[in-house]
């Protein structure tokens, strides 16, 4: 990892953002909406700049200002923000496969940036190999930059964009199918796959609030490695 | 609200997001994983992604039902096929966008 480290800065920067730039062509949208939203909320633009700087969490942060506008309490976005967050904690310990070892320091300012996106796009590069911890922090800061950009663009000029121009809604989306692709590098995988996905449409459609993300991913995840463990055995 | 208000807000709900994301790394990240865990959790990028994204694919949002023909699954199939033919993350972006744009006309 630390014979990469001495790659010049510029060529870091360069292979960050190479690797960044879908997140960032997903998130401008997004946070362009996001900024309309909060500015229909009455939010000012600073705040909106505050929240994107002190929470870099996209759904939360819709939760929030929908919340605001229904005038909930503060305890209660609070406690909202938890529950849609908890994800985090399984990107956090799969992250923790590739980054054991490093100094906390770094680790305090690598957490910051941890985001679905963020992490399906270093995950994938991790495992590729051509990877490390410093290309993974360009990841990590050019998304939340562009986002802050983004959100806080929207409380000023979002209400002039037209609604689903270019099909950039659907950024996320094919950046989304793409990485499963990357993922897809054996049987197991695939049917890990299919299980999550079955797992997570079946729990969405049945049970309210965010908890498909990590239900279905811990029960797939499981059966995955309990089929492979089995398999294993058998032969 | 007042700026101390939005301070305190938005103050607790970093601290809420920050901490379920730093403390399994730092916890972790200095620990001798065992193999089994380590085997685990090389099965949970794929099994996120896919659980991210089939929803989106498969049910409506606004009424939580299942639904077979959405424009996101359409479009979904080519974009999937061509993903799986280049390997090509930024090409997979534009082309699913393209399509989906495209949708828009007809659907």
């Amino acid at each position: 990892m630390d014979q990469q480290d001495k790659t010049t800065r510029p060529s870091l920067l360069r292979q960050g953002a190479a690797a960044a730039w879908p997140i960032c062509l997903g998130y401008f949208p997004i946070g362009l909406a996001l900024g309309v939203l909060a500015q229909q909320a009455g939010l000012p633009w600073w705040a909106m700049a505050m929240m994107s700087i002190l929470v870099f969490a996209g759904s939360a942060q819709f939760i929030c200002v929908a919340m605001l506008a229904a005038k909930a309490s503060i305890p209660a976005i609070i406690f909202t923000t938890l529950v849609v967050n908890l994800r985090h904690t399984l990107m956090s310990s799969a992250l923790a496969v590739y980054l054991a070892g490093v100094n906390r320091k770094f680790l305090t300012v690598f957490s910051y940036g941890i985001t679905d996106e963020s992490f399906a796009v270093n995950m994938t590069h991790f495992k590729n190999g051509q990877w490390d911890r410093w290309r993974a922090l360009v990841v990590n800061h050019l998304s939340n930059s562009v986002w802050i950009l983004a959100t806080v663009t929207g409380t000023l000029v979002g209400q002039f964009v037209p609604q689903g121009a270019f099909g950039i809604d659907y950024a996320l989306t094919g950046m989304f199918i793409c990485l499963l692709v990357f993922q897809l590098q054996g049987r197991i995988y695939i049917l890990t796959g299919l299980l999550a996905a079955l797992i997570s449409v079946t729990w969405y459609l049945l049970i309210p609030g965010d908890s498909y993300i990590v239900g279905a991913s811990v029960c797939a995840a499981t059966l995955g490695y309990l089929l492979k463990r089995r398999y294993r055995s058998s032969k | 609200m007042t700026f101390s208000e939005y301070l305190f807000l938005f103050g607790g709900m970093g601290l809420v997001t920050y901490l379920p994301r730093a403390l399994p790394l730092l916890y972790l990240a200095h620990k001798q994983l065992p193999q089994w865990l380590i085997d685990w959790l090389s099965l949970i990028p794929v099994a996120v992604l896919s659980a991210l994204l089939a929803p989106s694919l498969f049910a409506d949002a606004a009424d939580r039902s299942f639904s077979l023909g959405k424009a996101e699954f359409i479009v979904a199939i080519p974009t999937l096929i061509f993903a799986l033919k280049t390997r090509s993350l930024g090409g997979t972006v534009l082309v699913g966008m393209l399509l989906y744009w495209l949708t828009s006309f007809f659907m």
